[in-house]
């Protein structure tokens, strides 16, 4: 959980709107440090959190957090968290994502999620609104699922957890050229259809003059507001820093590497 | 593996737990079980050499156990192979099990390419009259005559033992010894040899590379690397994506199979995850005109490098790269178990082929101007200090008075 980028989206654990459904957008980069802070951001606001980790393995999630300060065996064992590792499960995309659906619907519905976990210390324990986090959709995409199909999935998605359960979903996908290529029909398609769709995108971007140490790329976050009959968005554009343990953001030219 | 190195056995919990004090001499001893291998100093990753000592350590150190490193072939694949030789070579010093998967031409003949190990350093007792003795049978041994004295001990076989260290270095101008070569362990995928039959139903994945995985998976299993084993698989596939591997990616604008090598590369991430391997793949990046595609395939290995060699094209001739046979970029950097990645310090990187080594280096301005003017100098000192004591200046080194 990184505290500048909470106070960027003004969201806190404590305080997080609900229903949101949220697109994170990486390109010539790597934007998988918001995964992880969502990931922790929501198990700190103690909701319900469903992980479909196609990318990497449960491991890894696992030592990431560690070092954001949550621990995903400890989450799990808790009932709160339900991990879906891609990577283990062998995922028959063919077959179409029913299934993959099926498994959200149950984890996020359920009072306590299909692990069943009867705590020793009386009853479960209650968990906050489900978040459904995805890592990587364009994996499916990289596996033979059209474009339609993985629209299909996340729009059920958002009507059973935003709509129905007044949680929220995060999904990350990965696009690989610029926009305007035109080349990618697969990821570009299915993010102009998410950014349809959702309430909040996060476009993350290497530099567009390359690669720089002390600035690893920049954020755009997007707004969709229903706001009295009128729909208004709101953009801001700032530049990033991974750090070891947490993240760093800036307006564009304020590094601190060079002032 | 993916895992820290608590996967591999972490000795810093397992001894707390028997002894009662906390004060422990940390012992690395366990760690480095697995000759050839180091943990890394960013992330504790179980690390293992490339073969190549500037390649590992433009990747940070190594390549982390579980992970794939990407190669994108330069055209005529000469300097991609030999990364592939190199990684296969180090795998031979470091007494690792190989798995060498080819369609083009056999894995024997790649495996007999292999660069011959330079061991100054490493002591290894090596008498001229061993390679006999290995090559000849059992029976002669007990026909010894001179050196009885010598029968009864147990006979010499680890040549290379002592060589635990981490990376070696090679002579590419020789190829390995054949009984350095045989020692190890080596599983041979040759694509020819497995006959298919076409699937005529829509299927995302293609015969070759779904026989090519199952293979991979049951040599982990046979050999134990998704567990009990304490030895490394090293696996290096050949120009995966060229059209002898039964693949359209290189031959046409829309292949039909487009999620073939992305499926196959999933699977094969899931497969190293989950055991004690290492992978290196050649693409001909240079074959497939679908750009998305190619950086679908870069983003489902871990670390990616692009070679682009100067054979054939006008940079040949340029003098800012006269130094170098041809540039490498880094594609992708490894995300495993940190947030932030280790990029490394400098992106414009070129790589040459000396007499006897590969090497990896920064791109900089041809020295040429500053080394004549240092050589200049260097040689004007001498005459210069005596001229200057008599004249004052330097410049009139050339007066002849």
């Amino acid at each position: 959980m990184f505290a500048e980028l909470n106070s960027i989206l003004n969201t806190f654990p404590d305080k997080f709107s609900q229903e949101e459904f949220i697109i994170i957008s990486e390109r010539r980069c790597d934007a998988s440090f918001l995964i992880h802070h969502f990931l922790s951001f929501y198990l700190r606001a103690r909701c319900k959190v469903c992980f479909l980790g196609l990318v990497q393995s449960f491991s890894h999630y696992n030592a990431v957090s560690q070092r954001l300060g949550v621990n995903l065996v400890q989450a799990k064992e808790k009932g709160q968290l339900v991990f879906l590792e891609g990577l283990q499960e062998s995922l028959d995309p063919t077959k179409g994502l029913q299934d993959l659906f099926q498994f959200v619907r149950s984890s996020c519905s359920g009072p306590s999620g299909p692990l069943g976990c009867t705590d020793r210390s009386g009853g479960p324990e209650e968990w906050g609104p489900p978040v459904l986090l995805v890592d990587d959709l364009g994996v499916l995409l990289s596996l033979g699922v059209s474009v339609g199909t993985v629209l299909d999935f996340s729009h059920y998605c958002r009507a059973t957890v935003c709509s129905r359960l007044q949680g929220n979903v995060v999904m990350l996908l990965h696009c690989d050229e610029e926009e305007d290529d035109g080349d990618d029909e697969g990821a570009e398609q299915l993010l102009k259809g998410l950014t349809h769709q959702c309430s909040l995108t996060l476009h993350v971007q290497g530099l567009p003059t390359g690669y720089c140490r002390d600035i690893h790329g920049q954020m755009e976050v997007c707004w969709r507001r229903q706001q009295a009959d009128e729909q208004h968005t709101l953009n801001k554009l700032f530049q990033y820093k991974v750090h070891d343990k947490g993240a760093s953001f800036f307006a564009r030219g304020t590094s601190s590497a060079f002032l | 593996m993916a895992a820290p190195v608590s996967g591999v056995g972490n000795p810093g919990v397992r001894s707390s737990s028997l002894n009662s004090t906390s004060f422990q001499k940390k012992t690395r001893s366990k760690l480095l079980s697995i000759p050839g291998t180091r943990p890394s100093v960013q992330n504790g990753q179980l690390l293992v050499s490339t073969g190549v000592t500037s390649l590992d350590f433009l990747l940070g150190g190594g390549l982390a156990v579980g992970a794939v490193l990407l190669i994108e072939e330069d055209y005529y694949d000469s300097y991609s192979r030999m990364i592939l030789k190199y990684f296969l070579a180090e795998g031979v010093v470091c007494q690792h099990e190989l798995f060498v998967a080819s369609a083009q031409d056999s894995p024997n003949d790649i495996l007999q390419e292999l660069p011959s190990p330079i061991m100054d350093d490493v002591a290894i007792p090596k008498p001229v009259e061993q390679p006999r003795l290995s090559s000849e049978p059992q029976d002669s041994l007990d026909t010894m005559k001179i050196a009885w004295r010598y029968q009864n001990l147990p006979k010499v076989q680890s040549t290379l033992t002592s060589s635990s260290r981490f990376g070696h270095y090679y002579d590419v101008s020789k190829t390995m010894e054949a009984e350095i070569r045989q020692a190890a362990k080596c599983h041979c995928f040759n694509l020819p040899d497995h006959p298919q039959q076409t699937t005529p139903s829509y299927s995302p994945t293609l015969e070759s590379y779904s026989a090519l995985l199952k293979s991979l998976q049951e040599v982990i299993q046979k050999e134990g690397f998704a567990g009990k084993s304490r030895n490394i698989l090293r696996i290096g596939l050949h120009s995966l994506g060229s059209s002898l591997w039964g693949d359209d990616l290189c031959c046409c604008d829309n292949p039909k199979h487009t999620h073939a090598l992305t499926t196959f590369l999933y699977g094969l991430r899931a497969l190293l995850r989950s055991s004690l391997a290492v992978a290196v793949v050649t693409v001909p990046s240079h074959l497939i005109q679908n750009r998305a595609l190619m950086g679908r395939i870069a983003k489902l290995s871990d670390t990616a490098i692009a070679l682009e060699s100067f054979k054939g094209s006008e940079r040949e001739t340029n003098p800012l790269y006269k130094d170098y046979h041809g540039l490498l970029h880094v594609r992708q950097v490894p995300h495993l178990n940190c947030l932030a990645s280790q990029f490394p310090d400098h992106k414009d990187l070129a790589f040459k082929l000396k007499r006897k080594q590969f090497s990896i280096e920064r791109l900089h301005l041809p020295p040429d101007l500053s080394e004549t003017v240092s050589r200049v100098s260097r040689g004007e000192v001498p005459g210069a200090t005596g001229a200057a004591s008599a004249c004052g200046s330097s410049t009139n080194k050339h007066l002849d008075f």
